[in-house]
């Protein structure tokens, strides 16, 4: 590789030709504020906090796309610099709603922090400022306008996940972010990823905050409070207490829940088990009578809702089986509610969930296997984070302790379910141990890992030949229908989830700043302590899962029997754009 | 400015529809073409509605909302629709400080709408314009392509009159 | 079809002898089919003012004359002189009549067409001279320093026909690039030639070319920026409508030298008939084999198409420009990557503004000594203006670089108006800033204009005289870039609304001394911080009044006065009672019903006089325009 050589504040440098400023900046180990920038997604130059002076240059270049250059002497921090970017931010804060105090970005805002770093003056600049009504259509996020500084790193995203529901509205002092004919974005074909509040540097897209509903829940001596959490969670939350990224901290977690005072902590895990017998056993029966092929997952509620908007015609090719989430609910307010003699009206279904879209799948129709809602309240894990900080838990250092019984025992094929390609994988080790009727020893499944959005595998079981595919991210799932639309899609099965790199990469995930998404591969990293978890577990299997056979001899009649398939089964819908 | 979004109800007819399909499919193999589609589109309707940036949207396989931040950026397209009569006033500087604000003000309240409204029976519309040009005038409006010049208060009513 | 050089060359030959009535020289040598050539032109400004109705009037009586094998009439392009419009000249005499009306066709034709008598009467006067004697429209102050090079066809040639444009050697500089120069040798003449961008940066043509050259890519193009929207400025318009296959010819030979294949014309849908003549140009230059495939039968393919703005300025940017004619919003793109090596839909591009363009097929076939001779050491060739505001000529001029602002204004120009002094000229536009009356001899050429904080920009000159506010001046301006910011980066979008924010305060008497630096402060930082030229030029007009006419802010701020007397905040109007006769006209005339009358009766007056309610006065100045014989009202 052909490589330059420059100087970032007097600090020699070398670095592949082509690397911008910013880059060169960063192998010195200088870091250049940024709000614009996202690296590959977003390379616009327009937000101008991340200018440098640079010899060849004329006057500022903006460090995020001006390429450095062979001798370049590049400084980050001059005089004439900071004043610029002090200006920038006090024009930034012109425009937005300073309500700091109660915002939920506060402390965690991108803006905010560089205010405090280039000490600026509030109220420098004053005059007119558009005001926007507050979106709080939709059941997952709420969109603030007045506090949006058009980065635009929302509507990079929303055009990486296909849909581009959001874009760039009017212009000038008047440009705004917003949905065509500025609807609220609940008419629109929105996703409910969250992959827009995932990146937003301020308070400007935020999850809907149901905590409040929870600790109301929580307060009520008559509610029986159930909380379920999700795979990939146990890999992230730690992030929300400053914890390395890809800690696994699910010992923590359950005490952190237990001691927020819910009645049981179970874990979403036994679900995934329970979803890979069943959708293994669908999968199965299509191929044996010739049902629609290849069949898709349904765990990703961003991914349903994007083929009942996009492909509306192809939801046949959809699971029938509900997300982990549901059947988890729906087992709790039947089975466990059966065996603890609660009624499920008194239960109070919580689950803590790395997904936005979880928020929009409680309220889907036929998700109440026992007549009501499977689940209650969805949480994201920053908002489990925020409760466990109002409870006063110092979550380092709690002990570790264990889910509750019976829904609390996982396998390592749940945990992986997590990553792209994880419940793929979960369900192939499912299929080789049935299909050859062994017990097989090696259960994994490589060529489906990675952080790749679309792999492509044939898998050999029993000397057949099974093409799989497994897509994340909304724009691989748009290409892989695509294929299958056309008629040029030869998978028997497909994997498909909603967010790019899957779970571990949701829309309700840990805010991680920008330099840290340029710099870390959030995927890669989180995805690895659920592999890690998975490999040094003694059950890996799902069809192994106790719980899961004790779900089958106690209670129901059989894997896709007539109980299974009303509780554990839903339906779809075709949205129309 | 945020461009006004019409609420009144659209209504095209099967003949202007079938001329913005012919466009589109003459057009859709090049989604680059899609603002002259738009400008065609708006030839036909005279605005570009809801329903007029959807089919445009799903003819040319452009998410809705692209269509609609191209149609709020470029200051020709427009998303309400015009009146019979288009009251046009001239806004540029030598008309605004010759009192064209005041006259424009006067409309509106006659009229009952704002800038970039239609009345509800299609009569009128109102819009403010940039400088046309005739300055010695000012201050200026035009009626559909009619000029009434050095306007005072009194002449809202007269002009009115004119095209009941 | 024309197939190879030699067709080309026939066909000029052929053509010449209906032409030839217009060119003096060639009238020597060429034997010419009319008696008469009249010219009448087709331009906005003139179609605007009914010269079409000139055209059919100048047919139906030549009809009726019978003289139709003797008088041939062409519709043309913008002559420059549009105050003068309906304009109409006629050849091989070079008689100018202006401000032609449809009434005094019979006339001129019977007269002048049949009976040979020219109508000194309707003659633009100032082709008429002492005792009568008619001068030619080149002896004229406005035309006689011009020297027409991008202008050369306009006002000569019927833009719609391409044997017009090819009997003034048309397609030869295209010819002679693709059998007889290499690409490089095409790029060398242009970039000795001096030639420079026209539409504001200066960059050197030439360069750019030979930045996109050796770029591979499966698909190269050459745009051309038509998206002229400086207020004011009108240049590339009059080339479009006036010449539209010198474009095409330059267009062709820029891709031969950069190796396109493909070219897109981005003009303002306000242009409609600038773009109808290009459309039709494009058209028959397909017809004729000059685009398509296998031009001259040398293995040169290039085609090009048309894509029509849709209102916003910002698109004169030129990734902007290209992200809009890729159907986007119109919003710049931070450079580097450069168009050369990153342009239009991510292939190497080369973008020129059409008056740039307009340069080149003269430069190939004259050679670049001859451009490189007119000039200044830095900037050579020539430069159209267009001269507005207050001056007695307005219209189109193209002048060597390096002639002086005093030349332009007094000479060309006519001079201010109404005996009032000349305060000072803006340039550029809202890009753009002024030059003071104290720096009137300063050659304008580009890095003379910069040195003084102003820029050519397009070439729009507005001659400001005594009663024009600076202040109110650069607030004009910057209204302007606020209403066109695209809104992508935080110092244009929220800087400049900002920044005019500061500068309404000062207009209204509100802004203090710190108001002023604060607002010069601003002021650098957009320029320095700003994402594309919109941006960085934006605060220009502000910094440039702020250099020369800084008193003018003071006064405004600290005597709250505005000393040319414009600001209407920090303006009154007064009734002299004892001079108002009482007859109610600035009552009648008052859009705010602000005056009264009073009981007051002046001695020597039989009704009572009026007054101005100051509270609803909107300081508009009607009731002033009323009373202007009595003169009872005044400003104070």
């Amino acid at each position: 590789m052909e490589m330059i050589n420059c100087k970032v504040n007097g600090i020699a440098v070398s670095v592949p030709k082509g690397s911008t400023i910013l880059e060169a900046a960063r192998a010195a180990g200088v870091e250049i504020p940024t709000l614009c920038y996202m690296k590959k997604i977003n390379e616009i130059g327009a937000c101008r906090i991340c200018v440098v002076e640079a010899t060849g240059a004329r006057g500022l270049v903006t460090a995020c796309v001006y390429p450095a250059s062979e001798g370049m002497e590049i400084k980050t921090n001059t005089e004439k610099v900071q004043k610029a970017r002090k200006t920038t931010l006090e024009l930034m804060l012109s425009t937005h709603d300073k309500k700091c105090l109660s915002c939920s970005r506060s402390t965690n805002c991108e803006l905010q922090k560089l205010c405090l770093e280039y000490g600026v003056d509030e109220g420098a600049f004053e005059g007119y400022k558009p005001v926007y009504e507050l979106d709080e259509s939709t059941p997952h996020l709420v969109r603030d306008n007045n506090k949006c500084i058009l980065c635009r790193r929302c509507v990079a995203v929303c055009k990486e996940q296909f849909v581009s529901v959001i874009g760039a509205n009017d212009r000038g002092i008047d440009t705004s972010i917003g949905s065509a004919f500025k609807v609220k974005l609940s008419e629109t074909p929105c996703i409910s990823c969250g992959q827009c509040v995932a990146v937003c540097p301020t308070g400007a897209l935020t999850e809907k905050d149901d905590t409040e509903k929870v600790w109301a829940a929580l307060a009520d001596p008559t509610k029986h409070v159930v909380v379920q959490t999700a795979p990939s969670i146990r890999a992230t939350l730690g992030e929300c207490f400053g914890m390395p990224i890809g800690t696994n901290v699910e010992g923590k977690m359950v005490s952190a829940l237990r001691r927020l005072g819910f009645d049981k902590v179970f874990d979403t895990d036994f679900a995934a088990d329970l979803t890979i017998v069943e959708e293994a056993n669908e999968l199965v029966e299509r191929i044996n009578n010739g049902g629609v092929l290849p069949m898709i997952t349904s765990c990703s509620p961003g991914w349903v809702k994007f083929c009942e908007f996009y492909y509306p015609n192809l939801i046949d090719h959809l699971s029938s089986c509900k997300s982990p989430q549901q059947m988890a609910g729906a087992v709790i307010k039947t089975y466990y509610a059966n065996k603890m003699g609660i009624d499920p009206k008194d239960i109070v279904s919580v689950s803590v969930m790395p997904c936005t879209a979880k928020k929009f799948e409680i309220g889907r129709p036929d998700q109440s296997a026992s007549g009501y809602p499977d689940v209650d309240i969805a949480l994201t894990t920053r908002e489990l984070a925020k409760m466990i900080d109002r409870a006063g838990l110092k979550f380092t250092m709690l002990p570790d302790e264990e889910f509750d019984s019976p829904l609390g025992e996982d396998t390592g094929a749940a945990v992986i379910f997590g990553a792209t390609g994880g419940v793929m994988e979960a369900a192939l080790r499912t299929a080789n141990d049935w299909l050859t009727g062994k017990d097989n020893l090696d259960v994994d499944f490589h060529a489906v890992r990675g952080t790749e959005s679309i792999k492509e595998a044939t898998v050999k079981i029993n000397g057949a030949d099974i093409k799989v595919a497994v897509a994340s991210g909304a724009t691989a799932a748009q290409k892989v229908m695509e294929k299958i639309k056309n008629g040029e899609a030869d998978w028997t099965f497909i994997e498909i989830m909603g967010c790019p790199g899957g779970c571990v990469n949701g829309g309700g995930q840990p805010i991680q700043p920008q330099y840290v998404r340029d710099t870390v591969d959030l995927k890669a990293v989180r995805a690895k302590a659920l592999y890690d978890q998975d490999a040094a577990m003694s059950i890996r299997k799902s069809h192994e899962s106790p719980v899961v056979k004790a779900l089958y001899s106690e209670w129901y009649d059989g894997f896709g029997g007539h109980k299974a398939h009303h509780d554990l089964h839903t339906t779809y819908v075709k949205r129309t754009k | 400015m945020q461009k006004k979004i019409s609420n009144h109800p659209f209504n095209g007819t099967p003949e202007q529809a079938a001329k913005l399909e012919a466009v589109i499919n003459a057009n859709k193999h090049d989604k680059s073409l899609l603002m002259a589609v738009m400008q065609e589109a708006q030839g036909i309707y005279g605005y570009l509605p809801y329903e007029v940036q959807k089919m445009i949207a799903d003819g040319m396989d452009v998410p809705i909302e692209k269509v609609f931040g191209v149609s709020t950026f470029y200051a020709q397209f427009s998303l309400t629709p015009k009146g019979e009569y288009n009251i046009s006033i001239c806004l540029g500087t030598a008309c605004y400080v010759k009192g064209a604000g005041i006259i424009f003000d006067k409309f509106a309240e006659k009229l009952g709408i704002g800038a970039d409204e239609c009345t509800a029976d299609g009569k009128f519309s109102l819009t403010a314009c940039r400088c046309i040009g005739a300055c010695g005038l000012a201050p200026v409006l035009t009626v559909n392509e009619e000029v009434y010049g050095r306007l005072t208060g009194a002449d809202v009513d007269t002009i009115l009159a004119k095209y009941q | 079809m024309i197939k190879t050089v030699a067709e080309l060359n026939t066909l000029r030959e052929q053509v010449l002898q209906t032409i030839a009535l217009r060119d003096a020289e060639k009238l020597a040598s060429v034997k010419c089919d009319y008696k008469r050539n009249v010219l009448v032109c087709g331009g906005t400004g003139c179609t605007s003012s009914n010269s079409l109705k000139i055209v059919e009037a100048l047919k139906r009586e030549i009809a009726a004359n019978g003289i139709e094998n003797e008088v041939k009439v062409v519709t043309t392009g913008c002559f420059g002189l549009c105050a003068l419009g309906p304009i109409m000249i006629v050849y091989p005499e070079g008689s100018f009549y202006s401000m032609v009306n449809v009434d005094d066709i019979p006339e001129i034709v019977k007269e002048h067409f049949v009976n040979g008598n020219v109508v000194t009467r309707l003659l633009y006067d100032e082709t008429v001279g002492e005792g009568g004697k008619i001068k030619s429209l080149n002896e004229t102050d406005f035309y006689r320093k011009q020297i027409r090079v991008a202008l050369r066809n306009c006002g000569v040639i019927d833009p719609e026909d391409i044997n017009e444009y090819v009997a003034r050697d048309g397609y030869q500089a295209l010819a002679k690039c693709l059998t007889e120069l290499t690409p490089d040798q095409v790029i060398q003449i242009v970039s000795d030639s001096g030639l420079r961008g026209r539409g504001g940066g200066g960059f050197p043509t030439g360069r750019k070319w030979a930045l996109c050259a050796p770029n591979k890519a499966d698909q190269k193009y050459v745009v051309c920026n038509a998206d002229e929207g400086d207020p004011g400025a009108f240049m590339d318009r009059s080339v479009l409508e006036g010449d539209p296959h010198c474009l095409i010819e330059a267009m062709a030979i820029a891709g031969y030298a950069v190796g396109a294949t493909q070219g897109y014309v981005y003009v303002r849908a306000e242009y409609p008939i600038a773009v109808t003549r290009l459309q039709k140009a494009i058209e028959s230059a397909r017809e004729n084999g000059l685009l398509g495939k296998n031009i001259f039968g040398t293995g040169f393919d290039f085609d090009m198409d048309i894509r029509l703005g849709a209102g916003a300025f910002v698109c004169g940017e030129e990734t902007a420009l290209m992200t809009s004619i890729e159907g986007n919003r119109g919003e710049p793109r931070p450079r580097p990557p450069f168009p050369a090596v990153k342009g239009l839909f991510g292939k190497p591009t080369v973008e020129n503004n059409v008056e740039t363009f307009a340069n080149v097929p003269q430069i190939i076939l004259k050679g670049a000594e001859w451009f490189a001779s007119m000039g200044t050491p830095t900037a050579k060739g020539t430069k159209v203006f267009a001269l507005g505001g207050k001056i007695k000529h307005t219209g189109l001029v193209e002048i060597p670089m390096g002639t002086t602002l005093r030349e332009i204004v007094e000479e060309i120009g006519g001079g201010v108006p109404n005996g009032k002094s000349f305060k000072a000229a803006q340039a550029g536009g809202p890009s753009g800033g002024c030059i003071p009356a104290s720096l009137i001899d300063t050659p304008v050429d580009y890095d003379n204009l910069t040195a003084v904080g102003c820029m050519i920009g397009s070439g729009g000159l507005i001659v400001m005289d005594e009663d024009t506010c600076m202040v109110d001046m650069a607030k004009f301006f910057l209204e302007f870039t606020v209403d066109e910011s695209c809104g992508k980066c935080t110092p244009c979008r929220v800087g400049i609304k900002r920044l005019l924010e500061i500068l309404d305060k000062i207009t209204q008497g509100k802004g203090t001394l710190e108001d002023i630096d604060r607002m010069e402060e601003l002021c650098n930082y957009i320029k320095a911080n700003s994402l594309c030229g919109l941006g960085q030029t934006a605060p220009n007009p502000v910094l440039s009044t702020l250099r020369f006419f800084r008193d003018e802010y003071v006064a405004h701020v600290v005597d709250k006065k505005c000393p040319a007397g414009v600001c209407k905040s920090l303006l009154n109007f007064v009734i002299d009672k004892d001079k108002c006769i009482g007859c109610g006209m600035c009552a009648k005339n008052c859009p705010a019903d602000a005056i009264s009358r009073t009981d007051y009766i002046a001695p020597g007056h039989k009704l009572a006089s009026f007054e101005i309610n100051t509270e609803k006065c909107i300081k508009c100045g009607a009731c002033l325009d009323s009373c202007k014989k009595i003169k009872a009202i005044s400003k104070k």
